[in-house]
């Protein structure tokens, strides 16, 4: 076989190749299995012990960059946690993410409006908008989420409101649940907060930097991790939803079996090469 | 098919398939989308940071100090102890301090007097590298080295084997980067056998990379097909 035409083979093959596979399943679902694994039933676990009521510090560190793994990911825990009349107290450390985490939090409380659930702004939750300042918010939250954010995202003094008198600091919360998608995110709620504070918390990452929090999960200081789209689909698969991320997941799963064989026969090819063609 | 009446989703749209035609050859197309995009990036992210950081944290609470006025809602502000006094909340004159700092910062664009830029520098990085480290001391160092001592029997066969795979893999990679003495005998054993954790590692990272990097592009196509052409 004459493998030399592989490697002089015009890249924009292997592109439409890759654009093929990932868009032909969004057509044609195939119905691959999304089985969850440990750590996101450990995610889902953590929030479904939690008694009703609840009271949640929800973190979501992201901006549009990262929307088709956080969204999904922030919904279904929302509507987790919802569902079980908790009071969420949102905040954004991103400064292009507080008007896509306001978009996600009021599309989800839209949902439980049509259901005939009223969930009332400042009672059941908060969006407290962003706030510059990265680690430094995290430690001033640790002397009252008031002092730390004056203002919530409609500019409404958060002392003012009910929810705010109940979660005052996080002596007063029951779990922090972080979706994050980089700096300031996981890693430093779990060193500033998680560990200072010992508050317990779940967190959902991207996929690129899921392999990073695994020794959090492992040592107990995360108890719960949804990585990346992936770990979005096998939490919507644990709560019976069929989200963007479950939809997503045939075409993710062939354009990675689509990435293996390209690594093989790349590897081959360079096999296969007479030894003084090597670089 | 229900193809969006939305100007800004129309927007959206030709500008995703813009960049994607980068993909068959670079083209003017591409470079228009590749421009607006630094251009409108930067005007946002500018605009964004005085509204969101500069307002909120330094102008409005200065203003609120120093005519009685809150800015936001117009309202009167009582003040007890004199604008310096701690115990008013955000609204304290101090912030004056940060603020001057904060045009220092600036000074490095005029020649003389450059060096006045390195003070706001050296509280930044002062406060930066204490919050860090003492993160980093209580997140990573201590609660890191507690979890990896971990009990090599622990009675259920698969755990036993997975801790002593973790135990196996913690040190033979830490070995790997001693490079006090040449890796040769049973050190240089080890330190192999770390490169083959470390490689395992690195192939899990490749995956998840590429895995977040396909969500990207799923996530864009979806928007085309869903949110575009309205195709459930």
């Amino acid at each position: 076989m004459n493998l030399s035409a592989l490697e002089k083979l015009d890249r924009r093959w292997l592109f439409l190749l890759m654009g093929l596979l990932t868009l032909i399943p969004m057509f044609f679902p195939l119905g691959l299995a999304v089985k969850p694994t440990a750590p996101v039933i450990a995610f889902h676990d953590t929030i479904a012990k939690l008694p009703n009521g609840a009271r949640i510090l929800f973190a979501a560190d992201f901006d549009p960059g990262s929307r088709p793994e956080m969204v999904p990911m922030m919904k279904t825990a929302l509507r987790q946690l919802f569902d079980k009349r908790c009071r969420v107290v949102v905040t954004c450390l991103w400064q292009g993410g507080s008007g896509i985490v306001d978009e996600t939090l009021e599309a989800v409380v839209a949902e439980y409006r049509a259901k005939g659930v009223e969930l009332v702004y400042g009672r059941d939750y908060v969006d407290l908008g962003f706030k510059a300042g990265n680690e430094a918010v995290m430690v001033l939250m640790g002397a009252g989420f008031v002092s730390a954010f004056p203002q919530d995202q409609r500019a409404n003094a958060t002392a003012s409101l009910p929810i705010m008198r109940e979660i005052r600091d996080y002596s007063t919360v029951d779990l922090l649940v972080n979706i994050g998608a980089g700096y300031p995110g996981t890693k430093e709620w779990v060193q500033q907060v998680n560990s200072r504070f010992h508050l317990p918390m779940v967190a959902g990452c991207t996929a690129v930097s899921t392999p990073e929090f695994y020794p959090y999960l492992q040592s107990g200081q995360l108890k719960g991790l949804l990585g990346g789209m992936a770990g979005a689909a096998e939490y919507e698969r644990l709560r019976n939803e069929k989200g963007s991320a479950t939809r997503g997941m045939d075409a993710q799963s062939l354009a990675h079996v689509f990435v293996a064989l390209c690594i093989v026969a790349g590897n081959v090819v360079h096999r296969a090469k007479p030894k003084g063609g090597r670089a | 098919m229900n193809v969006s009446h939305d100007l800004g989703i129309w927007v959206a749209a030709l500008l995703t398939l813009f960049v994607f035609s980068f993909l068959y050859k670079d083209n003017p197309l591409y470079k228009f989308a590749e421009h607006l995009f630094v251009g409108v990036s930067a005007g946002y992210y500018i605009v964004l940071n005085f509204w969101t950081v500069v307002m909120p944290n330094l102008i409005d609470p200065l203003v609120r100090t120093f005519t009685g006025v809150d800015p936001v809602t117009h309202a009167k502000v009582v003040q007890v102890g004199g604008p310096f006094a701690g115990s008013i909340g955000d609204y304290r004159a101090w912030f004056l301090i940060p603020g001057i700092l904060g045009v220092l910062l600036f000074v490095r664009l005029i020649g003389r007097g450059e060096w006045l830029s390195r003070w706001p520098l050296a509280v930044i990085i002062g406060v930066y590298a204490g919050l860090k480290t003492t993160g980093f001391a209580h997140g990573d160092l201590v609660a890191q080295v507690q979890a990896s001592l971990q009990p090599l029997w622990t009675g259920d066969l698969w755990t036993s084997f997975n801790a002593i795979v973790f135990t196996v893999g913690l040190v033979t990679s830490l070995l790997f980067f001693f490079y006090s003495r040449e890796h040769k005998g049973a050190l240089g054993v080890a330190a192999r056998t770390g490169i083959v954790f470390l490689m395992v590692s690195f192939g899990a990272g490749y995956g998840y990379t590429v895995m977040s990097r396909l969500s990207l592009l799923i996530g864009r196509f979806q928007f085309l097909i869903e949110d575009w052409l309205g195709i459930k």
